[in-house]
Formats: C-alpha cells, structure tokens, sequence
C-alpha cells in the first residue's frame, strides 16, 4: 500500500474541549497515516470529531478546545516535527499552515470575509508564503482561478464574495487554498453547503487537482457517495474514535464494524426502480458530554455484548490488507 | 462611491424641509409667544405696560401674521442667510450661535475623539483577552463611567482639580488670553482647557462604545472567516486587524451619526457646570423665554448636524463595507 513516503502521521490524537458544561472530549484517540498523493476520507455523523480533527493538523481548534495528547508529525524533506509541540501562534505553525497544508473549509459563504474581494483574499496567501511582488502574486491567483475553472478569471478576481454563485465561491475557495502547492490539502465537508449539480463538478475538480498536482487529500464528510468518489483509503469516525478503516474499495464491500455496516445500510441508492426500505442505525448520537463506557457505539450496536463491549473499550484490530477495527467481535484469544 | 455620496447629500435636502416644519412647529407649540412672556417680564419687575406698545412690537416682529406665513417668513430668512432677530438678546441670531457653536462643536469633537481613542483600543483588548483580569477591570471602568452623571463627574473633577492645583478649572482659556487675538500660545491654552468638559461629556459615551466595540468584536471572532484566515498562515494581530476589527467597526461607526448632537445635548449640564460659552445654555435661555428665532436656529443648526453627522457615518460604513456600496 504504501509507495510513496509517508507525508502525515496522526498518533492517538485527543483533542478536548473545556467548557461549563464539562469536557467534551471531540476527538479521544485518533490514529491514521496519510501517504504523499494519497486521499483519505474521514466519514461520521455530526459531532463524531471530524472537522476538530482536522482543526487539531493546523493547530486551529477553537480557543476552549486544546490537544492533551498525541502527536503529528509531519514529514518533509527527510526531516519531521510534531505539529502538537509547536507554538500555535509560532512562525513555523504559520508557515506551514496555507503553505504545506492547506484547508478548504465548509460554507464557502461564511469562510470569506465579504468586505474584501477574492482576488485581495486569494493574494494574500500567495504573498505570505512565496516571494513575490503584489503584480505577480495576482497573476498566479489569476492562474490558479482558471486552474479551477472559474469562469472569466481576471474579472471574477475583483469579485466581492457575496456577488459570486455558491459554486463559484466554493471554486474561489480550493483555488485560495490550493494557491500555494501545498502537499496535503483537507477538505472538511466540501460539498455540503454547494447543490447537487454543483457537488458533482467540485468533486471532479478535486480529483483532477489532486491529480496533477500530486498531492495528498483529507476529505472529511458525512457523505459517503463523496468518499466513493475521491478516496483511495476511509477512516470512519464514531464519537471521537477511530472505529474503522481500510481501503476504499474494501470498506464499502467488506465493512467490519457493526457501525460502518449500519452507516452503509442507511445510505439510500438511487435508480433501484423500487421504493426501497431505508435501515437507519437504531437510538441516536449519546451527548458527547456523556459517553458510553467501552466501546462508545454499546448502546446502539446489533451485536452488543453484555459485559463486555459496555465494560472494556475495544483494542485496535489488524486485520488483512491494511484494514483496522476497534471492535471485540474481532478480538482473537 | 462618488455617486452614492452626491445621492445622500441630494436626499438630504427633502429631510431638511420636514426638520425646518418640526422645528418651527416646536417653537410654536407653546401657548402666547416672545410678546407674552416679555410682558410678564415686565409686570415682575413693577413697569408699566403700555398695550399699544406691545401691539406695534408685535407687529414690527411680525408676530401677528398668521403661522404659515410667519413660517415661510421665517425659512425664506434663513435660505438667504438671515436668522432674524433674537428678541432676548437683541442681537442677530447670526451672530449669537456663530460666537458660541465653535466652542460646541471643539468640545464635542474632542470628546468625540477621545471616546474613539479610548473606547477601540479597550474594546480590542477587551474582545481578545475575554474575562481577563484586564477586562474586567475595564467592564467595571466603563459601567461605572457609563451610570454617573455629567455634572455629578464635573463636579468631582472641578473639586479635585481645585485641592490639587488651588486653580479653578472653568471656561475654556486662561485670563490673559480671553480676548487676546489667536495665536499658537492660546490654541494651546485652549487644548490645555478643553480636556476637562471633553472628559466630562465623553465619558457616558466612550463606556457605551467600549461594550458595543468589545460584544461586536467577540461575534465576529468566532466567524469561520477568521478560522480560514488562521488557516492562511496569517499572524494573529495582521489577521485581527484585517478581517473580524474591520466588520466590527461597522455599528461603531454608525453611531458617528448621532454621536453629534448627542455631544451637544450632553454639553448642557457639563456646560452649566463649568462655564462654558456654547450653544446648550443659550438654547435652554431660548426655550425659557420663547425666543423663537434663536431657539428655532439652534434646532434648525442641530438637525443640519445630525444630517451631517448620518451621512458621514454614511459615508464611514460604506467605505468599510462594500456590500452598503450599493445598496442606497
């Protein structure tokens, strides 16, 4: 599996969140690698610690969250650091933030600022990491406009956000972030804020991108037709854990965990000719303040076992072909 | 921008002819006018009053016409520069706002800019370091400010001042520069004075602007801009300034608006208190003794500043954010 060498590596990340209410513990024990020009997806319902995941890689979790253990490293040029021991408002976190990893965020509406044009926006992170004059930098966000296939380029680049489509922003927006040739780009939800028609071009283009420019791919969403689409591996997320992952190809025709199973059984398929009958997973989503003891999907899991799954949270599985699962029907004594 | 400023100043002519109606309708709103209480005036102090007399005055003043001709009158002055009379003072009502409305307007625009000064940076400190021992302290700073009273803090500064200095801190230039010609010696005695009624008549409003800059700032933190703007690899303070500062200028700036004649209103007491030759005295005279003229110029001058004021917050807003560009 692993061709090409190694670009990211997540260790037992925990990242949590401090409040009044308690601590909610986003993401408790993630751990994946990503390979130079791979794609992963990261799939799970709302709230299961996806985005937060991806917030902890930049080191931009919002003020009340913080990262209490684990580690990434990121490796480049033969050398590697860990981006948690590194000062969050450092110069070396800046550079590599919009630089080596860059990020496509949700609401394409909300991630610009409206007061500023594309092109002022789009600049801004081509002069932060590359020298070059104001002349240049704007050729290059005017390249990359087109690159991503906005219409009129040297027109849209003066384009006030709030006066473009939201296909057109969510284009404005992979272009910013694809600006600087960064070796790994996250997409958290992409299409989610975009219609269906819309959907379907941006992920093309994504693909096509990721392609030519030859680099790695975080795609986080509660989509799977998305990962389907994009992914070569998938790591499913339930309630801040790392229930499962594997291949694409093999965790939508083999999945292990009774909650990836159950995730693909809710997915409704189009064009079958027949009203089909949906099998949604049973209870819903316990509050993150309080979780399940074990293994956090107990309470809604066909397979439970008494007095184990409600007791010891399940180790991580091998199985064959790079597919792990945290669950005890996989447990060998 | 051009066009929407030349817009704003074109609307501003039909919502001067409304001001001028409401402004004249409040001056005649009391019963009797300048001639009624000229001549209880009189009769207080033992004179005689000679009705005839009072006739011709009233005449003379034209005070016998009917309303709306007194009205049309009375604006057809004012479109050729003429304020009429003060029938009080007997003097042009010119002269007597254009000897005081500069003193106004200095202290208003000083206390304007001392709110500003004040009240953005603390607003910015306050947002960025939420529920810190420094903000606290300036929450507790700005509620207090914001509940005393004008007069009550001119009062306190005046005695304070006095036990520290053995000076008295009144008007707004030293005795020997009081009729002296201007030169840079008494604009900067006039700095040296000003400080205390723009102290005194910003204070309520430097504390109001700390809360609405500190509560805007806040929100727009957490947008998912600022997020993406992290996500660029932009230093905290570049990014703070650029994008949330920027929207959370835009209510502060609005209030430009009405933070003139609200400066004005504001003036009275602190004016009272210390001496000081601006307009709010004058207008209060105005209204005690239906002075018609000079009370309905200064209402007429003070929604002119108003206007003035809205457009220039206007004009503020529109060039903070593009999206007001085209909107009016």
């Amino acid at each position: 599996m692993s061709q090409t060498p190694l670009l990211l590596s997540v260790d037992n990340l925990a990242t949590h969140f401090f409040s009044q209410e308690g601590i909610l513990e986003a993401v408790d024990g993630v751990s994946f690698d990503i390979h130079a020009g791979e794609a992963l997806g990261i799939a799970g319902e709302s709230g299961c610690g996806k985005s937060v995941t991806a917030q902890s890689i930049l080191r931009i979790v919002p003020k009340n969250g913080k990262i209490v253990t684990g580690a990434i490293n990121l490796f480049q040029n033969g050398d590697s650091v860990d981006l948690v021991q590194l000062d969050d408002r450092g110069q070396q976190i800046r550079q590599i933030r919009g630089g080596e990893i860059a990020m496509v965020f949700q609401e394409p509406m909300a991630a610009f600022s409206m007061v500023y044009t594309i092109g002022n926006q789009i600049t801004e992170v081509i002069r932060l990491h590359q020298e070059c004059s104001q002349n240049e930098a704007r050729e290059r966000a005017v390249e990359m406009l087109r690159r991503v296939g906005m219409p009129q380029p040297e027109q849209t680049i003066d384009a006030y956000p709030f006066a473009l489509s939201g296909g057109m922003r969510q284009r404005a927006m992979i272009a910013m972030a694809l600006s600087c040739h960064p070796a790994l780009l996250i997409a958290d939800e992409p299409t989610t804020a975009v219609d269906v028609t819309i959907q379907a071009q941006v992920l093309e283009l994504m693909k096509d991108l990721q392609r030519d420019m030859g680099m790695a791919l975080i795609v986080i969403t509660h989509d799977l037709a998305v990962i389907s689409e994009l992914c070569d591996r998938v790591m499913i997320m339930y309630l801040g854990k790392d229930v499962e992952s594997a291949p694409a190809d093999v965790i939508f025709r083999d999945p292990k965990h009774p909650y990836t199973v159950g995730l693909l059984r809710s997915v409704p398929e189009l064009g079958e000719g027949h009203t089909q009958e949906l099998d949604p997973i049973s209870g819903s989503v316990p509050s993150p303040y309080r979780r399940p003891t074990g293994c956090p999907f107990h309470p809604r899991c066909p397979e439970f076992i008494p007095d184990v799954c409600d007791v010891d949270l399940p180790p991580q599985i091998e199985l064959a072909g790079g597919h792990r699962v945290r669950c005890h029907l996989y447990v060998q004594d | 921008m051009w066009s929407f400023i030349l817009r704003r100043i074109l609307l501003m002519v039909p919502t001067l002819m409304v001001v001028s109606v409401i402004s004249f309708a409040i001056i005649e709103a009391p019963p009797g006018d300048f001639m009624d209480a000229y001549v209880n005036q009189l009769l207080q102090q033992q004179e005689a009053v000679d009705p005839a007399e009072i006739e011709s005055l009233r005449k003379r003043y034209g005070l016998d016409a009917p309303t709306y001709v007194r009205y049309f009158r009375w604006l057809g002055n004012i479109l050729q520069g003429n304020l009429g009379r003060s029938l009080e003072w007997n003097q042009p009502v010119g002269k007597l706002i254009a000897d005081r409305l500069p003193w106004s307007m200095a202290i208003s625009v000083a206390s304007f800019l001392l709110a500003y000064a004040l009240a953005i940076p603390i607003g910015l400190y306050s947002a960025t370091r939420q529920y810190s021992i420094g903000d606290y302290l300036f929450t507790l700073i700005g509620f207090v400010g914001l509940a005393t009273p004008n007069f009550l803090l001119a009062l306190l500064i005046l005695w304070y001042y006095f036990v520290a200095t053995g000076n008295v801190a009144v008007g707004l230039f030293s005795d020997e520069y009081l009729v002296a010609p201007w030169s840079f010696a008494k604009f900067i005695d006039l700095l040296k004075h000003l400080w205390l009624p723009a102290l005194v008549v910003g204070t309520a409003g430097t504390a109001g602007l700390i809360r609405v800059m500190r509560a805007n700032l806040l929100d727009e933190l957490e947008r998912p801009y600022v997020m993406v703007a992290r996500s660029k690899g932009l230093s905290e303070g570049k990014l703070l300034v650029k994008y949330p500062f920027r929207i959370a200028m835009n209510p502060v700036a609005s209030t430009i608006g009405w933070t003139l004649p609200t400066l004005v209103n504001g003036e009275l007491l602190a004016s009272l208190v210390l001496g000081l030759p601006t307009i709010a005295p004058l207008f209060v005279g105005a209204l005690l003794n239906q002075d018609m003229f000079l009370a309905g110029s200064v209402v007429m001058i003070l929604s002119t500043l108003t206007l003035v004021g809205t457009l220039l917050s206007d004009i503020v807003l529109a060039w903070l954010d593009p999206r007001i560009r085209g909107a009016i």
